[in-house]
């Protein structure tokens, strides 16, 4: 990484590990294989529940004969909707501040009607999985094909079937947006382009499928569910609701996630329909996804059909952006962070990084029979970074001008912040020019452009594509709470003092993977004034940790790391009061320093943190009168100054095409981004390049293959392409720090805006190398065959 | 998914094998690597009563020069057929193909005599085999016989293989003086199989070949010769223009099958791009 240290004053009195590449303490369990994952956790009485999921996109159901299925060795249940009904209230998946958004009543099992392929209709209880699957061969499900709605450019037509009848039409929702002067923008404007772009529905594929163990304990009428989620506390005010259970006799408990991109922050019928057994039987019921049912009931994403205009002046400034997306979201709104929100983003985020004064919007979330989509890493940020930047290029090649320069006249200043973006996106503080000046000179861009062009000569092509971005983070209420969703935009963290001096933080987000909690133990062990190694961090546990949104939105550590450093800063000035107490000095003469109490002018130590807590826990008779040592401090944080936090940043990505082929070699890719204040600078890198193959995997391989008929043609790890390491360029990664004033901390999210600019950069430098054919191509995943077509060479 | 319940057994000789074969019928299925089968196994698409691990037959092993033959056992892994000096030295064409076979993992397990088995069309052995006018030794209760690579594959996932009988090895001719070999295959991951991939062979000398076997891999239900490209160079000094002309024919003859994310319009002019990468630098006698 290309180090920018440092020019930020410390968070806390003593930054020893904020802003170092510091260990995540998890690192060892987890490479030595030593996690607990939720398929990990047996539990006596445990039984095992395998679904029968609709081999059609849309199917009336006739008859369930389970006879023969229940004299299977090992078959404890089998269960189909109506009797599930009895058990777990419908819901319906819409947001208040989302206007005429609207979806239909769902099931945990589809009653009567199974809307698409993968949706789960009846579920088998055994002894084991492998039984259960035994016995799901045994089970006779009648159905009759109903029509399917595939395509979502004629979902509206007046002649394609209604999925849900009683919403009229398949509309789930539609927004415009319109600043007004847009035709007058476009009608004086000296250059105009026009692209329409194709995304590819596609998924979060996890490492750890979506997994659940639900333990209902009839004595005490207690759920305990295990889950690989991002969100527990959600989860349990869900099945609270749905189960009409007080909250306080449900815990949910994440161990070890393996993964989750957001595909494990959402609620499943699935979920629901392992948690009504367990209820139903009286003992533990686990729940695995195997890798197909993965593929055709996780959420998917990102299928969006755009049409975008950009307008600009011979000077070379941009006027104006238009743009029209229709986008699929599967035949219901996705519980209970609704399935409106990806293409809703889209509206509020193209055009967002220039400052033209001139957008129009329209925006048509429609209903089909495929699996549901919902919020993936990125949300929306892929789709309209794409759009966005294509544009730019387009109308900067139309004007003959740099794509660099162009951009680089049209960002909004970085002097210019506080300010609003044309959608009404407000933002804090920005550097896009700071990070084109440091990406131009990490890339070397002129050698670049010239190497091109000698290139070119030799019959090799290469192409040099960007990606200006925003992504939003830190969100406030603004994002769900303000819709009635019941999902927490605050956080908090708990801090104990132990005996020894150790401490334990308990913190309301959780860990996927990514490092939350070693950043976590790096902000506590700075805000406490203890060593990294006397932390212990404890997540995912609703019986423990205080309420908190969880894992979504980049908020893992502008929010979560807030609240510990709040939480860790009370503690320490508990801790100082209480040894002023015992030392009879004034507390602020003392520093708490590695673990020790010292003399703040000297600097000489006066008492060690563990004689502190000895005295404080064991020998309490000895303090003053009317003295107590409050060890144990909880602080909440919640972002209330702007709907969110935005984070700014560039890509860059240089490519070879092969134009006998059509086959992209990706030589290189760069990013400076602002995350304000990083915290560990390894771990935002690591994030950066996750997140930007995870968006090279959207622009040249992944996608959800349907048939004409609505049937997934690749549900498999080796016809779904993920992205792999052997065909990945390296990832130069470098940092502008603008941290938000929000919070003391002033970090802001970092886990996304990799996916949400690597598309785009990628497919510039496509397009970018095949210029000289006057050939480009705007649909991904950017296939071999697509550079072949839009070439004319098949 | 998890298999079906299934027995297992593990003889220690052929004999052994044939029994149970005699036996079990259909309902047996040969373990070798396990690299596809497990798969399938777990996906429910197979189900056998009886799972006949070969891994312990000695006579399956190893990889030997018996006369003017390489004789590769079947239990030979991909891996071991990557690195082994006496393939390199008389069968190349095998050592330039193996690096394109999935990934180390699944070489390190997947055998030469599964993947022949198995008769996937897209896959790099069973091509290989046509382009060197192997012999594939099949091994019954009643003795040895040898199917020509041209005659063994017979149709998707089809081969002459008959109830009772194992590949147990592959024998292939060794290397002629002036052998010439090349072997390329496109795919969008590093081992996937391809979208098309070609196997060549030939005797070479200066900008001439002959005895050509081109060998397309992933455009039909079997490994395909390109025998109109091959009439078409055959002997001939190649110039441009020429290789041009095998391209052509090349297109011309093949009507491939398309895959997921590749028609056969793209598959064809692909197979025609890998053949002219493949002789132009015979053209200039390089």
């Amino acid at each position: 990484m290309s180090s920018n240290r440092r020019n930020l004053p410390p968070v806390t009195g003593h930054d020893r590990y904020i802003g170092t590449s510091a260990s995540r303490p998890n690192a060892a369990r987890l490479t030595e294989g030593r996690g607990t994952y939720v398929d990990d956790i047996e539990l006596p009485q445990m039984v095992h529940v395998a679904y029968w999921r609709s081999p059609a996109p849309h199917a009336r159901i006739t008859r369930i004969d389970a006879d023969f299925a229940r004299l299977m060795p090992g078959v404890v249940a089998v269960v189909d909707g109506a009797e599930m009904a009895k058990v777990c209230k419908p819901w319906v998946a819409t947001l208040s501040h989302m206007v005429g958004m609207k979806s239909a009543p769902q099931y945990p099992l589809a009653m009567g009607t199974a809307r698409w392929q993968g949706e789960p209709v009846v579920a088998v209880v055994a002894q084991t999985r492998a039984q259960a699957e035994d016995a799901l061969q045994y089970l006779v499900v009648e159905w009759e094909p109903l029509p399917a709605v595939v395509d979502t450019e004629t979902a509206l037509d007046a002649t394609t079937p209604v999925i849900h009848p009683e919403l009229g039409d398949n509309r789930c929702f539609t927004r415009t947006l319109d600043t007004g002067g847009v035709d007058e923008a476009f009608a004086r404007a000296d250059a105009v382009a026009e692209i329409t772009f194709q995304f590819g529905r596609h998924t979060g594929v996890t490492l750890e499928p979506r997994c659940q163990i639900s333990d209902y304990n009839p004595s005490e009428k207690r759920l305990t569910v295990y889950h690989s989620q991002q969100a527990p506390h959600m989860m349990q005010d869900l099945y609270s609701r749905q189960f009409d259970l007080p909250e306080s006799q449900i815990r949910v408990v994440c161990k070890d996630v393996g993964g989750s991109f957001g595909i494990k922050v959402h609620a499943y019928p699935d979920d629901f329909a392992t948690v009504a057994l367990s209820i139903m039987l009286g003992r533990p019921v686990k729940f695995v996804a195997d890798r197909l049912e993965s593929f055709t009931s996780d959420i998917h994403a990102r299928q969006h059909r755009v049409t975008g205009r950009i307008a600009a002046a011979k000077s070379g400034d941009i006027l104006a952006f238009e743009i029209d997306d229709l986008t699929g979201i599967g035949p219901y709104s996705m519980f209970p962070r609704t399935s409106a929100i990806e293409g809703n983003q889209v509206v509020n985020l193209v055009g967002g990084p220039y400052r033209h004064q001139q957008y129009r919007a329209r925006l048509n979330v429609v209903f089909q029979n495929k699996t549901p989509t919902c919020q993936y890493r990125g949300v929306g940020h892929p789709i309209a970074c794409a759009v966005t930047e294509a544009l730019v290029d387009a109308v900067a090649n139309t004007l003959e001008t740099d794509p660099l320069q162009l951009r680089r006249q049209n960002v909004i200043p970085d002097d210019a912040y506080p300010c609003a973006g044309i959608s009404g996106i407000k933002f804090e503080g920005l550097s896009h020019q700071a990070c084109l000046d440091k990406i131009t000179a990490m890339m070397d861009y002129p050698a670049l452009r010239r190497e091109q062009s000698e290139l070119r000569q030799r019959g090799v092509f290469r192409g040099i594509g960007f990606a200006a971005l925003i992504e939003l983070t830190n969100p406030s209420a603004a994002f769900y709470g303000v819709g009635g969703a019941r999902i927490s935009a605050q956080d908090g963290a708990t801090i104990r003092l132990e005996p020894t001096g150790a401490v334990t933080v308990m913190v309301g987000v959780g860990e996927q993977g990514q490092g939350a909690e070693g950043i976590f133990a790096q902000i506590a062990a700075d805000a406490v004034g203890v060593p990294m190694s006397a932390v212990r961090v404890v997540t995912g546990d609703t019986d423990v940790t205080p309420y908190g949104g969880g894992t979504w939105a980049s908020r893992g550590a502008g929010i979560g790391g807030e609240a510990v450093l709040l939480a860790g800063q009370a503690l320490q000035q508990n801790i100082l009061a209480l040894a002023a107490a015992i030392l009879k000095r004034d507390a602020g003469t003392l520093e708490l320093v590695d673990a020790s109490i010292i003399d703040a002018t000297s600097r000489e130590a006066v008492m060690a943190l563990s004689e502190l807590g000895r005295i404080a826990y064991f020998r309490p008779d000895t303090l003053p009168p009317g003295v107590a040592g409050e060890l144990m401090v909880t602080r909440h944080y919640a972002q209330r100054d702007y709907p969110f936090i935005f984070t700014n940043g560039v890509q860059a990505s240089l490519v070879e095409v092969d134009v006998d082929t059509g086959f992209v070699t990706l030589l290189k890719h760069w990013v400076v981004e602002d995350c304000g204040r990083v915290i560990n600078p390894m771990l935002v890198d690591e994030q950066m390049r996750g997140a930007i193959v995870q968006g090279i995997g959207g622009a040249l391989y992944e996608e959800c293959l349907y048939d004409d008929d609505g049937l997934l043609q690749n549900g498999n790890m080796a016809d779904y392409l993920l992205p792999m390491a052997a065909e990945m360029p390296d990832i130069d990664v470098a940092h502008i720090e603008t941290p938000t004033r929000s919070s003391k901390l002033g970090a802001k999210g970092a886990g996304e805006a990799g996916t949400a600019g690597a598309p785009a950069a990628v497919m510039n430098a496509i397009n970018d190398a095949l210029r000289p054919f006057k050939a480009s191509v705007y649909s991904q995943p950017i296939t071999p065959e697509k550079i072949l077509r839009a070439l004319g060479k098949v | 998914m998890k298999a079906p319940a299934f027995d297992y057994a593990k003889p220690a000789h052929l004999a052994e094998a044939f029994a149970l074969l005699a036996r079990y019928g259909d309902e047996a299925k040969l373990l070798a690597g396990g690299q596809s089968l497990l798969a399938a196994l777990n996906l429910r698409l197979s189900e056998p009563s009886l799972l006949i691990d070969l891994s312990c037959i000695d006579a399956l092993r190893g990889i030997t020069l018996v006369g003017s033959k390489l004789r590769i056992g079947a239990l030979t892994t991909h891996t071991a057929i990557e690195s082994s000096p006496l393939v390199a030295q008389h069968a190349p064409l095998l050592t330039l193909a193996a690096p394109h076979i999935a990934h180390r993992a699944i070489r390190n397990l997947g055998t030469i005599g599964g993947s022949i088995a198995y008769a996937d069309p897209a896959a790099e052995w069973p091509t290989c085999a046509l382009a060197l006018d192997a012999a594939i030794v099949v091994a019954s209760a009643s003795g040895e016989r040898r199917v020509a690579a041209a005659d063994f594959f017979q149709g998707l996932y089809q081969t002459d293989l008959q109830p009772g009988e194992i590949v147990s090895a592959v024998e292939v001719p060794v290397r002629a003086p002036h052998q010439w070999c090349q072997f390329s295959e496109l795919a969008r991951r590093h081992g996937d199989y391809a979208i098309v991939g070609l196997a060549a062979v030939a005797v070479r000398q200066a900008n001439t070949l002959t005895q050509a076997r081109l060998v397309l891999l992933g455009v039909g239900a079997v490994p395909l010769r390109a025998h109109a490209a091959e009439q078409l160079i055959e002997g001939k000094a190649l110039s441009p223009a020429r290789v041009d002309q095998a391209v052509d024919a090349l297109r011309d003859s093949i009507t491939p099958v398309a895959d997921l994310t590749s028609s056969a319009e793209t598959k064809r002019h692909l197979a025609g791009v890998l053949l002219k990468r493949i002789l132009s630098p015979v053209v200039s006698g390089v």
